[in-house]
This record gives C-alpha cells, structure tokens and sequence, in this order.
C-alpha cells in the first residue's frame, strides 16, 4: 500500500558533500523537475573557491539550497527543512542551517573515525547529543548504491560516484517528484557512456524503492503547484539569463556582437553561453587579460558592433583605464561584472555587492557611466537588454551589475515575446550633415549623443581618442573653458537617461513608515520580507532600483514619502552613502557582508528595530 | 598569390594621392624628428595600395608616435597607453574588411603594452604593427626604455646608468609567432616604403620594427645604421635567396660558424661568396630568422634590414569567421524566439 502523503506549502532543502559529490547536479536537477511540475523555485549554490578540496574535509564542502512553493517566493529560503549530509564535513557546515525538528539525512558510511576526524567531531554526532534536536535519518547511501550496481560491471569508484542519484532518487520520493525529467537529462548527459546511463538510472531508481519500501520514512510530502501567470516558462540561472539579454539585444538591434572575456568566476558562465550562439553570428574572443577583453569591445563599438566585456569585480579594476577610454570616446560598450566577494582576491565564490562605489567612481576625472542592476535571476535578460539599449542610444559604455548569489541562482522565467523587447537603433551616421564636413562631437540636440560613424563610410574619415576633445569638431584640445564644458557635456548627457527610463515602481505602501529601498540581489529577501509586513497591514514599502546611475527621476519623491528610509546591502553602506549624499535625507542601512544573502529573519528583526525607534510599535 | 579580405577602389575610382592622406591638423613632433619621414612615407604609399580611404583605420597607443593617427586622414583612434593591439584587434575582429595599422613605440609596444603585443603577433590578425624604436621614453621626457641598451645614462631617470637587459624587438616577434617580421630605419625612404607595402601585401600579423631618432632625449643612438657614412659597413640588406654581403666594397658577408654568425672578408681568399648564408624569408622554421634578429645584440656584427619572416599562417578572424559560417549551415540562422524557448519549457494556460 502506498504511503500517505501529506500536502504542505512549501519546503527547503540543502544537499551538502564533497566538491566532488555531485550536490550541485543533484540540486540542479530537483530544481528543473520542481519548476517543470509548477512550484515557484529559487536556488543558491553555495561552493568553495577549491576545484576538489581534500576529500572529507570542511575545506571542500559544497551545498545548493533549494526552496519551492505553492506560492510565489522569492528567495532560496533562510533555514532548511531537509538537510542531506553526504559526510561528517558537511554535517558540520550545514548542520547551523537547518531548522530546529528538521529532517536530517545522512550518509552514515560516511562517518568512519578518518572522515570525523577530517570534520573536528572528537565523537561521532550521531551516537551523541548533537543531533538530539533533528528527525535523523541514517542511510547506508554507499553501501546500498553498491548493493543496486552490484550487477554492473562498473569498478567500486565508479559506482561509488552514482550515489548522489540514489540521495536524488530519495528527495524525489519524498516530495513526490517524478524521476522522469531526471532520467532523460541522464539520457542525454552520458548519450556518450551508456554504462553510466543505466548505473544512474539504478541508484536514482534504487533511492526511490528504498524510501517508500524502508520504514524509516512513513509519510512523504506533496507541493501542490503555483499560480503563475499565463504563459511559457523555464528555469533559468541569472548568467544564462545575462547570455540570453545580449544575444537577444545583438539580434534585435542588427549589431554583431563581439564578447571579450578572461575568465574569472562567477562571470566565466557568460563567456561559455555566448560561445555556444556562433550561428547568432556571437563572437566571443577569450583574451590575453582583462585589459584586452575590454579592448577588444571598445575596438568593435569603434567598427560598428555591438561590444561586450564581462568579468568580476579584480577584473573591472584592471579594466578601469579603458572604460574611461570608452566614455571619453563615446562608444557604446557594455561591461558586465559579476560581482564577488571582494577586497582582492577576496571570495572568490561567495557573493557580495560591494562594487557599487567602484562602478560609480572607480576612474580617474570626471568620469560619468550609466550603472544598471539586476535583482533576481530572470531579471539579468531585461537589466542587460536595458543596458545595451542606453549604450547604443547614448554611446556611452554602460555598467550591468550582477552578482554570484543572482547569477547562480536559478528560478522559473516567464519568456518575453520578441514584440515585448523595447527597439535598439544603432543610426550610424551615413553622411557628414555640416558644411565643415563630418564632426564626430556634433551631438543629438535631445540626448546629446554624438554620431556612430563606423569605417568604411566614406567621408566620414575621423580621429578620437583619449585626448580631450574640442566641442564639435572632435579634435585635441587644451582649451580651458572647452575641457570645462565638454565635462559638463558628458555629465549632462548621462543624466538625461533619467527622462529615458520608466516611473519607479513602489511596491506595499505609497508612503508611510519605512521605505526598503534597495538594488541587485537583495530583492528577493527585502520584497519577502514586505510582503509579510504589507500582510499585516503595516505602512512599508519597497522600491528596488534598477538604474543606479542616473537614479529615477521620481526618487527624490518617492524616499520623502516615508518616514524612514531602510537600505538593506551585502556591503558597507555603499548605496546608502550615494543616497544620503545626493537627497540630503537621514537614510540607514542594514549591512551585511559575509559573502551570504540575507536572510530574512535579519531584515524583519531591523524593521521591527526601527518601527520601535520610531513610536510605531 | 594571397588574398587580402580588404576591399579594392573599383576601377575608374578617382586616383587618390599623398595629400589626400594628409589630415587638417598640425603635425606636432620636434622638428627633426624622425616620425615626420616615417608619416611622410606612409602618406605616400597609401594611394598605391588600391584600397578605398574609408577602409583604413590607424590605432594607436601613447607615447610620441601614437600622436600619428591625428595626422592621416583616415579612420583613426589615439587610444590609451599600450592597449592599441586589443582595440585594434576589436577593429578586425568586427570588421575584417578594414585595412588596420598599428602605431607604437619601443615603450608601448614592450613595456607597458608587452602582453598584448606578443599575444596580437600569436594571435595573427591582419594588422599591420608599425613599431617606432628610439631607445627611449621621449613624451614624457627621457627616461630608458626597454630597448635602450644597458648602463644607458639618463640624466634624471637613471644617472648611474640602466640596469636592465634590453628587447631585441625582432626576437619577440619570432618567438611570439609574427608571421612577418621586418626591420627599417626611419629616413630611408627607399627602403621604408616598399617594407611598409610589403606589410600591407602581407596576409596576417605584419611586425616592422623602425629604427627611429630622438634627437632631444636620444640623439644618434642608431648613427651607424642611419647615417650614410656609417651604415654600409653597419647593416646587411636581406633579400630573399641572396647571400648576405654588405660594405661600402661589398667585400665582407655573413656567414655561420657553427651557431654563431660571424662576419668573414670575401676578398681575403679564404671565404668566398659561396660561404655565406643565403637569404630564406618564406622558411617556416625560425631558425635562421632567429640567427638573423641576434645579430643586433651582439657587438661589431652589422643590423640585418628587411624582411626576417615572411610565412603564410591562418588569421584569427578568418578562422572565427569560419566557425560563425559552420555553425550557421549546420544548425541554421540563430532563431531567437526558438533559442529563449530551448530546453524544457511548461505553459500556464
């Protein structure tokens, strides 16, 4: 007879192993099969900077949450409802981030004297009090996945290594999943190695049959689907996303783009995506240094095409010198960071968004570039699109700012219709319209762009470069009162994108107590956390910003509304200096930097702080 | 023989000459300077290579030669210091019909620019790199470059004399994979100009390193291969399939001593002609190129001037082109409604 199952709302899981455990494909794929099913889902691996970190050690742990619902949600989740631990080292990261009564698998063959050794546990925590306040489950994962291969003719490490299908097989029948999409992305992983399709297919089979034959587990649970709005969805991870934006910005705009890269995580996703769309007519070049990834951009925008330079925040500080050489030139280009956990070096694969100030600022003189965020990972597609339309409108390099936490992350994407994308017009310049000839500085009297004059147009022969130019005519200039105005010039026609972008959306309270005002990633925890206040009928709103340089002109507004102005960042308070010193207004912040989102129990307990400061509660 | 992507003036075109090269700005080079010849030769050849106007495009670095692009009038751009091979790079890659002419210097090109030369040259865009070495940092006013030989005394920089080893320019080149490397000096026409065309006519990265004089900041630093009086005894002309005889007698040659090239008296009896080495631009190995670019390091040998390397490789954006063309006829013109649907999609109704 079947087992009972029980329906509940919504749920969290947290796989944990070695780097080499397979976590992260085993969370990707529940992932995919929980989207296709219809729960709303959001993801957060979680990984070290260490390809394969001594086995067993705390060093080499790697984890991907998974959150999901009946509802719509909006971040991966704060504490965990399933942990599943492949071995001491992970029990001991992960164990602080699942809830109290949560369900604890683990891999018990795993937990020999080496491996808690390797973890610090002087005992083993299963035998002791540790676990006392969890539902544990122990599960001989490695000697029953040999014991479902036992008639492979694969070798024991082979084996060994199909065991994170059998963890998968388990989760799957736990929360009703079917192993279906599994297998066929099995099918098509291995197409190439059919001994690896059938030992797969047994361990994820083999999971499933132990759980509902076992008695450990007696109920399993049922995630009923979400309400989505009509229309066609998959899953999408921000860096795909970000891919998808360009390319589609390439297509629709009728420029070739060319992608300059040198690889560095989290942006490396970007150049591999690209590489795939050749047949876009994507060209994606991976150069020498960062230098020259952004080279090759600034010297395609020179030729007429769309160009394109990603990296993460070390990489944005080598490429400082060139985007200046693009804003002085006026070159469209887009430059795309991914942002990390920094000083230096920093984290590597831990996200921060602490870039902010480097962006605006980072350059020398007066350097003006237009900034653009993207706040969750479907988002990437129209932030970059954005960007890419504002750098060809106004021929100016653009920022897109992403970061780790939003480019790995993955969540269903309801895909746009080609009619929906805003029009990208690239207007080269086709004659010299002055009786001087052409004059590459003669702007648009509206957005003060100046002309796009690709080579090979006849006539329209010029000269730009770093050098400070003369008004107009483009040409080398010291003149005093030139360089004055030509700055003012570039800083004006960056804040003109202002009247170019779309009324700001304030989501809960119009105006009030608190105002959440926020950018990037932290979207997903500061919108939850207002649609609970907003729940219980508090005056708190949220606007999240997408354009950072020029803010909305509707800012000033919307921040006077509210009495208090919360600015929750994974940094110092970078956003929070920017606002502060431009409106003048005692904004505060909510800082975190960890190198992990927030969670959002940390943004409800400022609120309830500052709602107390204020005389609300 | 080799097709050039760059387009040609259709026949009956109007014929162009120097002056349509020459831009509306002052040239601003201390006078005497040697770039005014090198700007002048080029000027010159440019209406004979049969290519519109509006396909050619100068880059530049930073540094007193890369003021050049300002003075032809040509698509141009004067970009920042030592990062003219990306951006020019860029240019090709976006636009492989343009004819792209890199404008550097000895500081540029091998000091602060060094990655991104030696990886253009492995790289082998058709670009054709213009290299003015004078020994010496004149824009910001004399300081050693990383040509200028050791121990070179600069008043305020090093006044007791530099320390480091200098570049042999042609040497990086060829150990970075230049499929043509050439080497000129900056007054003689006669010699410049046809480099400068050889250059063009080249199918791939075309090196030409200029020998160039500052005569405020390094005044005379290449008179023995410059000056008439002395340069016939100081450089060997290398033309292809020729023995490598040079002196104002034509009395004296080059010839290998086990792996050492050492110069011999062809009059003396006891080499002849037949003795020396015979001139092989087109070879695919480097070895005799590389014996070549070292005899400038070592002292009392003469410059070889011309063409070192002069091979036939794949270009960069040719074989990019390449792959944008096969994977359009294998899975067809990117479809971007299909490509945003691909993968496993679900519909809400």
């Amino acid at each position: 007879m079947r087992k009972p199952v029980e329906q509940i709302e919504e749920a969290t899981i947290l796989f944990a192993g070695d780097s080499g455990d397979g976590s992260q494909t085993i969370g990707t794929q529940m992932t995919e099969t929980t989207a296709l099913i219809g729960n709303d889902v959001a993801t957060l691996p979680d990984y070290p900077a260490e390809i394969r970190a001594p086995a067993g050690s705390l060093a080499g742990v790697s984890g991907f949450q998974l959150h999901f619902s009946s509802e719509q949600i909006h971040t991966p989740g704060d504490l965990c409802d399933v942990l599943v631990a492949m071995n001491p080292a992970a029990l001991k990261v992960q164990l602080n981030k699942l809830k109290p009564n949560g369900i604890l698998i683990v891999n018990v063959d795993n937990f020999a004297r080496r491996n808690l050794r390797l973890a610090g546990y002087e005992s083993n925590p299963l035998e002791d009090d540790t676990l006392t306040k969890y539902q544990v489950f122990k599960v001989e994962l490695t000697q029953l996945t040999r014991k479902a291969l036992e008639t492979t003719n694969l070798t024991t490490g082979e084996i060994d290594r199909c065991k994170n299908f059998f963890a998968l097989g388990m989760i799957l029948w736990f929360y009703n999943r079917p192993m279906e999409y599994t297998m066929k992305w099995i099918k098509a992983k291995f197409a190439k190695k059919p001994e690896y399709i059938e030992s797969n297919i047994l361990a994820l089979r083999a999971g499933n049959t132990y759980c509902e034959a076992t008695e450990q587990f007696a109920v399993s649970y049922d995630v009923k689907p979400a309400v989505f709005e009509p229309g066609t969805y998959r899953n999408i991870e921000g860096n795909m996303a970000t891919v998808l934006g360009l390319v589609a910005a390439s297509h629709q705009s009728g420029l070739p783009l060319v992608y300059g890269s040198y690889p560095i995580t989290p942006a490396s996703d970007i150049l591999h995506g690209l590489a795939q769309y050749r047949n876009f007519g994507v060209v994606t070049m991976q150069m020498e240094d960062e230098i020259a990834a952004v080279g090759v951009a600034i010297g395609a925008a020179f030729s007429g095409a769309l160009g394109v330079t990603g990296s993460s925040g070390p990489g944005l500080a080598l490429k400082s010198e060139a985007i200046n050489l693009a804003m002085i030139a006026e070159l469209p280009i887009v430059i795309c960071n991914i942002q990390r956990a920094g000083p230096s070096t920093g984290m590597p694969t831990k996200t921060e968004q602490s870039d902010l100030l480097q962006m605006f600022y980072g350059r020398n003189g007066e350097s003006p570039v237009p900034i653009i965020a993207s706040s969750r990972p479907y988002d990437c597609f129209e932030a970059v699109y954005e960007a890419c339309r504002i750098a060809v409108k106004y021929r100016t390099p653009v920022i897109f700012l992403s970061d780790l936490y939003i480019g790995m992350g993955a969540e269903p994407w309801k895909i746009p219709q080609l009619s929906e994308l805003p029009e990208i017009r690239p207007d080269f310049a086709a004659s010299a319209d002055s009786n001087n000839g052409f004059e590459p500085y003669l702007r648009d009297p509206e957005t003060l762009a100046r002309p796009w004059a690709k080579p090979g147009t006849p006539g329209l022969e010029h000269r730009i470069g770093g050098l400070e130019k003369s008004d107009v005519t483009g040409h080398v200039s010291y003149d005093a009162e030139n360089h004055e105005k030509m700055v003012e010039i570039r800083a004006e026609k960056v804040a003109r994108i202002a009247d170019d972008i779309p009324p700001t959306e304030v989501f809960g309270a119009q105006e009030g107590e608190i105002l959440l005002l926020g950018w990037g990633g932290t979207y997903g925890a500061i919108r939850t956390v207002v649609e609970n206040c907003v729940a219980e009928g508090l005056p708190i709103g949220h606007v999240h910003l997408r354009h950072l340089n020029p803010f909305p002109k509707d800012l000033d507004d919307i921040l006077q509304r509210f009495k208090k102005v919360l600015i929750p960042e994974l940094n110092s308070g970078q956003l929070l200096q920017l606002i502060r010193s431009t409106y003048l207004i005692n904004a505060v912040g909510l800082n975190k930097v960890q190198g992990q989102p927030f969670h959002v129990f940390e943004l409800h307990a400022k609120i309830d702080e500052i709602l107390k400061e204020i005389g609300h509660l | 023989m080799k097709r050039k992507r760059t387009s040609r003036i259709p026949a009956g075109a109007p014929t162009l000459t120097r002056a349509d090269f020459k831009s509306d700005q002052d040239t601003r080079w201390c006078p005497g300077c040697g770039d005014y010849s090198i700007l002048t030769q080029t000027q010159q050849i440019m209406p004979e290579l049969g290519i519109p106007k509006e396909n050619i495009v100068f880059i530049s670095g930073i540094g007193c030669s890369s003021r050049f692009p300002y003075y032809m009038n040509t698509y141009g751009f004067h970009t920042i210091h030592g990062r003219a091979p990306t951006i020019a790079s860029g240019v090709k890659m976006a636009n492989p019909d343009l004819s792209v002419w890199v404008i550097t210097g000895d500081g540029d090109a091998l000091s602060i620019g060094g990655n991104h030369f030696i990886h253009l040259m492995r790289r082998n865009f058709d670009i054709n790199v213009l290299l003015f070495n004078n020994r010496v940092y004149g824009l910001t006013k004399g300081q050693y470059s990383p040509t200028s030989e050791r121990g070179q005394k600069m008043y305020q920089s090093t006044p007791l004399g530099s320390l480091d080893t200098p570049f042999n320019p042609i040497s990086l080149a060829l150990a970075s994979g230049a499929t043509f490397v050439a080497r000129s000096v900056d007054i003689d026409s006669g010699h410049l100009r046809p480099m400068l065309k050889a250059a063009f006519e080249h199918k791939g990265t075309s090196f030409i390193e200029i020998y160039q004089n500052c005569h405020i900041y390094n005044d005379a630093t290449f008179e023995l291969y410059r000056e008439k009086e002395f340069k016939t005894d100081h450089t060997v002309l290398l033309e292809h399939g020729e023995p490598l005889v040079f002196g104002a007698a034509r009395d004296k040659g080059i010839r290998l001593n086990g792996f050492q090239p050492e110069v011999v008296d062809t009059t003396n009896g006891e080499y002849s002609i037949d003795d020396l080495i015979v001139h092989d631009q087109y070879a695919e190995d480097t070895t005799l190129a590389n014996f070549l670019a070292g005899m400038s390091d070592t002292p009392d040998m003469p410059h070889p001037m011309g063409i070192f390397r002069s091979v036939r490789h794949p270009c960069y954006e040719d074989l990019m082109t390449n792959q944008v063309r096969t994977a359009k006829e294998r899975m067809g013109d990117g479809d971007l409604e299909a490509l945003l649907n691909d993968g496993e999609t679900w519909t809400v109704p």
